[in-house]
């Protein structure tokens, strides 16, 4: 029997996302000798984001309904469990973003598929399927083994694998919608942009990025005037927007912006995946940090372990004396 | 309008050194500080502000070890009604579906409206314990609600998407949601609530075994030292002299 791998496409205002193509590198290398890599497509009106999958996959699976133009993880199971019941991949594999989150865990439950989330990395042995994970910040990591079933789901973290061309043309098969009547129950309204504010923290070439680690809001205006001696913006990592310090367009990360500066200094910022995802484009990346465990020193190329409230006054005496000279 | 919320108590692991017990299956939890899971308060926070504007309980529910009843009480304390502790005989080696399955047997008697829960743990990080509750319910879900307004059974949340970017949905109640952070200012326990929690509900499930889990830990394992930054050795005068000379050496300053 064939083990086939499905990858879940994962697409949003007709643009293919990219951990997509990572799942698809992943994916293509987990069915050699094993049978087919599919790309499992739901939307509407296809045909542009079948004609950027076509080399990655081999077959693509087209399930094309008007309901499924935006994301919804009830349709998206009505669909899914039906698929993945009728032709048992022995992988499905999907990202562990905010549109995996909304579905895989009900996915999983309603068809009692074995589910591992948010993964770096997953390996068969013998037919069982190991994952493994990051747990406690970053700090640990674990292998998981999942229960004996004819399929599994894994998620994989975004970023973690580096995605290939693997230059195949894939067969388009139109599998058609199990979708009977319109849910009421759950429904997409509309897409609520990011508000803008006053810089644009990724046209800087310098940006300081701040965490948690500052402790109170007195310390912002010290930050302040380090940023500014060293001729860069202020940007922070997801604690200081929640506790109100700066505002959200100043957040780096996943669920904020993706800066590609020369220089990223991190200070008071442990590293944490969602942050990284969006700093590590920068050329030069700085850590400031107490703890010398903390994940971020993994990312960068220069690291000072030590406290940040007496690290930072001096570095700025130091540079304004440079820059002085 | 009853409202569920699920809580966890996890250890704060960002400032300190995790390490990890003979068995490679559990960290050692002897120097580390616990406290109630980060999104969790939102989530709570969320249902004490609802409440504020409709009538009605909440109830909070963990599945953990007697230690949870800190949690629990400190939520208690906030202003929610009772809690229930679900602490199975084989609490140790719970995966996600084992936990959403022990918390749908007690949240199902409960006709809760709404039931809110952290969207992501911050010790595992599975981001699975809510979605899988709802399903095991029957009933809708959202996750990475940042904004929300509950009108005429209806519920009209903002989910997070990457980017800054936003979605809207409108959801029919009973509905799960899972709270991102930053969706409010989650409060501090006053000390008269704290004095008043002592007298409030707090069921002890025990006795139970958990059933069905489909994920087990293998072992756990300090990272593969990979790629390392160059620290910069000495005291605070000489790290920062050093590093301005690498930055002046690289153009940067
Ligand atoms: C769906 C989702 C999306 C997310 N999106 C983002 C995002 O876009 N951006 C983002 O940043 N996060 C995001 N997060 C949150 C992320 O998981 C982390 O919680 C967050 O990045 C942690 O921020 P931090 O490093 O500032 O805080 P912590 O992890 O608490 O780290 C604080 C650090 O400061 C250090 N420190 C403390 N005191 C001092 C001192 N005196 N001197 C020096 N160092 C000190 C500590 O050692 C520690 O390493 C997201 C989470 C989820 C679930």
């Amino acid at each position: 029997m064939t083990k086939d791998i499905f990858v879940i496409v994962e697409h949003r205002r007709g643009e293919v996302r990219d951990i997509t193509f990572e799942l698809l590198t992943k994916g293509y290398e987990l069915s050699r000798d094993r049978g087919k890599l599919l790309a499992v497509l739901l939307g509407f009106q296809n045909e542009k984001i079948i004609d950027k999958l076509k080399p990655f996959a081999e077959t693509i699976l087209n399930i094309d309904d008007e309901r499924l133009k935006e994301f919804n993880a009830e349709y998206y199971q009505i669909v899914l469990s039906n698929l993945l019941q009728e032709k048992k991949p022995f992988i499905t594999l999907l990202g562990q973003t905010a549109f995996g989150i909304d579905f895989a865990p009900s996915l999983s439950t309603a068809i009692d598929l074995p589910y591992s989330s948010d993964c770096l990395d997953l390996e068969i042995e013998n037919d069982t399927v190991f994952t493994e994970r990051q747990i406690y910040g970053g700090k640990i990591n674990s292998r998981i083994s999942l229960a004996e079933n004819w399929g599994y789901l894994v998620s994989v973290r975004p970023g973690s694998i580096a995605p290939r061309d693997v230059e195949l043309v894939a067969e388009v098969v139109d599998v058609s919608s199990p979708i009977k009547e319109d849910i009421d129950y759950r429904k997409f309204m509309q897409y609520v942009e990011a508000a803008k504010g006053e810089v644009d923290i990724t046209q800087s070439e310098v940006v300081i990025g701040i965490g948690r680690g500052i402790k109170e809001d007195k310390n912002l205006s010290m930050m302040e005037d380090f940023a500014k001696s060293i001729g860069g913006v202020l940007a922070c990592s997801r604690p200081v927007v929640d506790a109100g310090w700066l505002t959200k367009d100043r957040q780096v990360g996943s669920s904020g912006k993706t800066v590609k500066p020369k220089l990223y200094i991190a200070v008071g910022i442990s590293g944490a995946f969602q942050h990284v995802m969006g700093m590590k484009g920068a050329d030069t990346i700085v850590a400031i940090n107490k703890d010398p465990n903390a994940p971020i020193f993994t990312v960068a190329n220069y690291g000072i372990v030590g406290d940040l409230l007496q690290v930072i006054p001096k570095l700025n005496e130091k540079i304004t004396e440079l820059k002085g000279a | 309008m009853n409202i569920a919320v699920c809580i966890k108590r996890v250890p704060e692991t960002a400032e300190a050194a995790v390490n990890i017990d003979s068995s490679e299956k559990h960290i050692i939890p002897d120097q580390l500080v616990f406290d109630i899971n980060e999104a969790d308060n939102y989530a709570l926070e969320e249902a004490l502000l609802l409440r504020e504007k409709t009538e009605g309980d909440i109830t909070l529910f963990t599945v953990g070890s007697k230690e949870s009843d800190e949690v629990i009480k400190m939520g208690l304390a906030k202003g929610a009604t009772r809690g229930v502790r679900i602490t199975p005989e084989n609490l140790d080696n719970l995966d996600a579906y084992a936990v959403a399955k022990l918390l749908a047997e007690q949240v199902k008697e409960g006709n809760f409206d709404l039931i809110l829960t952290g969207c992501i743990s911050s010790d595992v990080g599975n981001s699975q314990v809510g979605v899988t509750l709802a399903e095991l319910l029957g009933i809708p879900h959202a996750t990475l609600v940042i904004k929300m307004g509950i009108e005429d059974g209806f519920a009209t949340v903002q989910r997070e998407l990457e980017g800054g970017l936003l979605e809207e949905l409108k959801i029919k109640l009973p509905a799960l949601f899972t709270i991102q952070t930053g969706i409010n200012e989650p409060r501090y326990a006053s000390i008269l609530g704290i004095k008043r929690a002592a007298q409030k509900e707090l069921r002890v499930i025990e006795n139970i075994t958990a059933e069905g889990m489909k994920a087990e830990v293998v072992k756990m394992y300090y990272p593969p030292v990979g790629k390392m930054a160059e620290i910069l050795e000495g005291g605070v005068e000489e790290v920062s002299g050093k590093l301005c000379e690498i930055l002046k050496g690289k153009g940067l300053l």
